[in-house]
């Protein structure tokens, strides 16, 4: 019986590696799950550098560019954006290859993945980060261009590292954000961990074990990356006291 | 060498401010003031809260753009535009690292320690190698008295170690002048006492300050020029013992009853 191939010895036979098992591709899916939310939170971060200053000292243009953008991204749910940016931006690819009088080409899913996320994660990057440099005391930017320090090099080397530690819990909650929306990526068909997890599942019908398998793969992957931004943080806030944590 | 005191001559001009106005909207917080300070100069501006003394003192560097007037630096006159914005934004951060600012807030980068402050603008904007930016900051930590806080990070330290602090970066960039904003405003009592100690060195070894400050005494006894600025407008400037002992104008002889 199905359902009590959880506990039994054919749960282990279904998740390992080797072939009739699924585990290779579980882990393949989790892997390009993986690939896919750092390239896209990469992106999301440069956006973001890009856009807080934008927003902050941009000309009214820029602003208000930018304001439609961070607007748009936050208000329009996520699966709907995937699907209109995928498709949208496949064809627009697509259109431009023909017109040079080139064949239809297949996008490659991890780098189509990592645009897409990537310019959701931009806008909510932009926001947090905005944020965290008006954090800043404004003295010590101050001082900085009190002696002389071109803003370029003022930017790099201290109000960066100094809005870090406001930003770190916001970047943190994004991070978790774009793991998870690595499965939305499903319903384009790319083989992260959950359409894999999928394919398993419906070709076993043992659905328990495979959702239950890539629950704990992504609870592990959450688990591993809070320890990660803790530690980060810890370390943005070296020379601040602590103030009561 | 006989100093100019002693031959007659004029010291060079250090900083030069002529008929400087600044206007916040509406607000006219500088009508028109000039001041001038030769090499080895110590000039102190005095004067009630809001009466633009901070705001004279930031426009010198420019943190605040000037509404009208000229300001020169060690010769050279900085290149402005009619509505006051300086045009040449290398002159600009040039002359910055000719002045040296101290804050009343201390303004420490909080995310570096005090050895990194101090060879920060020196090693990555002046390009001076790091193990001579190293030394000179070793050289002016024990002369402020902080030998032994190079590693600490400013929050762990004391608002006179870290004003100490603040005040050896600056000179850190070897500048041609200070420049101080209320150095001693944001300590506790207890604590001003250690900073006036080492802005009076330094005006000992004849460096050239313009000090904004409540220390009517300290004023006194450092400055070589005083003035007071009421409502934008310089009230009334002179030697030290003039001003603070025959005050002439009654605004003047007000205010310093009221602080005394
Ligand atoms: N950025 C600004 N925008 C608008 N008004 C300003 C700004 N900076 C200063 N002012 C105004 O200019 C006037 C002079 O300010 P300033 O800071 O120069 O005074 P101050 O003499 O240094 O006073 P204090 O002793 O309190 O430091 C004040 O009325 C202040 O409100
Ligand atoms: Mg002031």
């Amino acid at each position: 019986m199905q359902s009590l191939g959880v506990l039994g010895a054919s749960t282990l036979d279904l998740l390992a590696f080797a072939p009739p098992g699924w585990g290779a591709t579980l882990l393949r899916g989790l892997w390009n799950s993986v690939l896919i939310a750092v390239g896209a939170y990469g992106l999301g971060l440069g956006i973001g550098v890009a856009g807080a200053y934008g927003k902050l000292y941009g000309s009214p243009w820029v602003k208000d560019l930018l304001a439609i953008y961070t607007t748009l991204v936050r208000a329009v749910p996520e699966l709907i954006l995937i699907l209109i940016l995928y498709f949208a931006v496949t064809d627009a690819v697509n259109q431009m290859i023909m017109a040079f009088g080139g064949g239809r080409i297949e996008i490659n899913g991890v780098v189509a993945g990592i645009a897409v996320l990537g310019v959701v994660q931009g806008a909510y990057s932009t926001e947090v980060l905005r944020g965290a440099i008006l954090a800043v005391p404004a003295g010590q930017i101050e001082a900085a261009r009190a002696m002389g320090m071109p803003a370029g090099l003022l930017a790099r080397r201290i109000t960066l590292p100094l809005m870090l530690s406001y930003a770190i819990p916001g970047l943190a909650n994004l991070w978790l954000t774009v793991t998870k929306d690595t499965a939305l990526l499903a319903v384009v068909g790319f083989a992260e961990l959950t359409q894999a997890t999928r394919q398993a599942a419906s070709t076993t019908k043992a659905f328990f074990t495979f959702y239950a398998a890539a629950g704990v793969l992504y609870l592990i992957l959450s688990i591993a990356s809070t320890f990660l931004f803790s530690r980060a943080e810890k370390w943005a806030r070296r020379g601040q006291r602590r103030t009561g944590d | 060498m006989p100093t100019p005191e002693e031959t007659g001559a004029a010291a060079p001009l250090a900083i030069a401010v002529r008929d400087l106005r600044k206007s916040f909207g509406t607000h006219d917080v500088l009508k028109g003031v000039s001041l001038t300070a030769r090499e080895g100069d110590v000039v102190a501006i005095i004067g009630g809260s809001g009466s633009g003394k901070s705001t004279m003192l930031r426009c010198i560097n420019f943190l605040e753009t000037p509404t009208a007037g000229s300001i020169e630096i060690g010769g050279e006159a900085v290149k402005m535009r009619a509505d006051g914005t300086p045009s040449d934004r290398r002159q600009i951060e040039k002359l910055r690292q000719s002045l040296g600012m101290v804050f009343q807030s201390f303004n420490l980068w909080t995310h570096k320690t005090v050895l990194e402050n101090l060879i920060e603008v020196p090693v990555h904007v002046l390009k001076t190698p790091k193990a001579e930016a190293t030394a000179r900051a070793r050289k002016l930590l024990a002369r402020v008295g902080l030998a032994e806080k190079e590693d600490a990070y400013p929050a762990f330290m004391s608002g006179g170690q870290q004003q100490r602090a603040a005040i050896a970066r600056a000179l850190c960039m070897e500048p041609r002048a200070m420049l101080f904003d209320e150095p001693t405003s944001a300590l506790d009592p207890e604590l001003v006492g250690e900073v006036l100690q080492v802005i009076r060195a330094l005006a000992d070894e004849g460096r050239t300050m313009i000090l904004v400050t409540h220390e009517m005494k300290f004023a006194r006894e450092v400055a070589s020029h005083v003035i007071y600025l009421h409502n934008g407008v310089i009230e009334e400037e002179g030697p030290p013992d003039a001003l603070f002992g025959a005050p002439k104008s009654d605004r003047l002889k007000q205010f310093l009853k009221s602080v005394s």
